[in-house]
């Protein structure tokens, strides 16, 4: 770690400003803390992912055009969205690796005046912690571990897949989130399955998967004791958090499984209130985690 | 689940089967590898939405671009289940990237059937309107304020426009027809 604070443009998105403030305000509190700047991010626009189903161009150009803008103020982005990351992250790589797909994208980006240089990177929360802040900050930041706490981590598909793309964390076995709990303090639960997938992405398209697949996450997380669930996307906090009473409906049965953003765990153990980590927005409430936690 | 009519097999005639498909498909950034696939079947089998749908089999998508099932292919709306997690370009043996497979038979789906299913062009037309995915109610911004946390920043929706001009995507949003639902 060099002396210098580590320095970011914080790229939301769509989902979090839309329906998820929790895991800004709790993210912001926490990374202030941690010496971390955000400069806001100006003029970016979604991130590309959710058209790429249907025109891998637009997507491409939508990502282009705010890797440009980055380009431009001369920093790094951070991402909070499993998404933002893996879209922004993996074009940033193939225009940065190939140059035929950058000429071509740098035709419609020269519309108005932007082009891809290839000159920032782009990271997602948990790497930045791993990476840029370091285990030992964050370690010493915490004054009030949660050692009662047994928990369960879901890192999502996008910040570690494809593994031959994104090349951090190991997809089949990951460690980086769940070395970042354990630093607060609480137990990291394993349990089946782990790595799969939340279902979000189509629940605009089917009614019946998604559902299906939470609630066997869900099954396979409470089997093992887990009191809360810890995420690190918005999409997968919203299939499991929000559609949780819709997951227990469908099922017949009742979980009551807190989700919480990672940093609103980490901020517990750091000594903010509950309220300052947003913690009473969430779906599912987690009132007699946080009783545990006051003990 | 029942079986819905589409979904009942019919047998393959050889006149249906168009033997360039596959080289058509392979030219396209992200499926140059279709051809490799050897049918093993550890896509399907690690597929988390294979395991709770009777019919999304990426395996058989891998088989029906390599056979030239062209118009079948690219009717099917199983396609739009793929979650996008990826597992099955990180277990396939022969590194075929069957999730971008499935992706580019997707926005080749666009053209070939006229239709989307609506949720994409909802989102489609929200990014040209303010440049998010969403259209952020007043109250949510409102809410920022209050709770302490900086105005998202002024998008540039025209320039999002214009990008989907160029791209030639605005014109077909314009025409396409939507349906709702993928059982």
């Amino acid at each position: 770690m060099t002396e210098e604070e580590p320095r970011y443009l914080l790229f939301l998105g769509c989902v979090i400003p839309y329906r998820l403030a929790s895991y800004e305000i709790s993210a912001r509190k926490v990374l202030a803390k941690l010496g971390v700047e955000l400069v806001e991010m100006p003029e970016y626009n979604c991130c590309g992912f959710p058209m790429d189903p249907v025109n891998h161009d637009v997507m491409l150009a939508l990502a282009a055009r705010n890797l440009c803008v980055a380009e431009r103020e001369g920093m790094n982005i951070l991402t909070l969205c499993n998404g933002c990351f893996g879209t922004l992250y993996k074009v940033n790589k193939t225009l940065k690796e190939d140059k035929e797909e950058r000429a071509r994208v740098n035709k419609y980006l020269n519309e108005f005046g932007m082009e891809f240089k290839g000159t920032i990177e782009v990271k997602h929360l948990v790497y930045a912690l791993a990476e840029d802040v370091g285990f030992e900050k964050i370690k010493n930041a915490v004054k009030k571990p949660l050692t009662n706490l047994r928990v369960a981590q879901h890192g999502g598909c996008h910040i570690v897949r494809p593994k031959n793309l994104i090349e951090k964390d190991d997809p089949e076995n990951p460690r980086l989130l769940k070395e970042l709990i354990a630093l607060t303090g609480a137990k990291c639960l394993d349990y089946m399955d782990e790595a799969e997938c939340c279902g979000n992405p189509i629940i605009g398209v089917n009614e019946i998967i998604p559902f299906q697949m939470a609630k066997e996450k869900l099954d396979h997380i409470t089997a093992v004791g887990a009191q809360a669930l810890i995420t690190v996307c918005p999409f997968c906090h919203m299939m499991f958090d929000m559609n949780q009473p819709r997951v227990e409906r469908a099922f017949n049965e009742k979980f009551g499984l807190p989700v919480l953003h990672y940093p609103q765990l980490l901020g517990l153990a750091m000594g903010f209130l509950p309220e300052e980590l947003a913690l009473n927005e969430l779906r599912v409430k987690p009132a007699e985690l946080l009783s545990q936690v006051q003990e | 689940m029942s079986e819905t009519q589409e979904h009942v097999p019919s047998v393959i005639k050889a006149e249906e089967l168009d033997p360039k498909f596959k080289y058509e498909i392979s030219k396209i950034h992200g499926a140059e590898k279709i051809m490799l696939c050897y049918q093993c079947g550890t896509c399907t089998a690690d597929c988390p939405v294979s395991r709770f749908s009777d019919f999304y089999r990426p395996r058989k998508i891998a088989r029906m671009v390599q056979l030239g099932l062209k118009d079948r292919i690219l009717s099917d709306k199983d396609l739009w289940l793929c979650t996008t997690c990826y597992t099955c370009i990180d277990h396939c043996p022969q590194d075929v990237d069957i999730a971008n497979v499935v992706r580019v038979l997707r926005n080749l789906s666009l053209k070939h059937t006229n239709s989307m299913p609506l949720v994409f062009k909802e989102l489609a037309g929200n990014l040209m309107k303010t440049g998010f995915v969403y259209v952020i109610p007043e109250s949510r911004h409102k809410r920022r304020t209050q709770t302490g946390l900086p105005p998202l920043p002024k998008t540039k929706p025209e320039e999002i426009t214009k990008l989907f001009e160029i791209i030639g995507f605005k014109n077909l949003l314009e025409s396409v027809e939507t349906y709702e639902k993928v059982e």
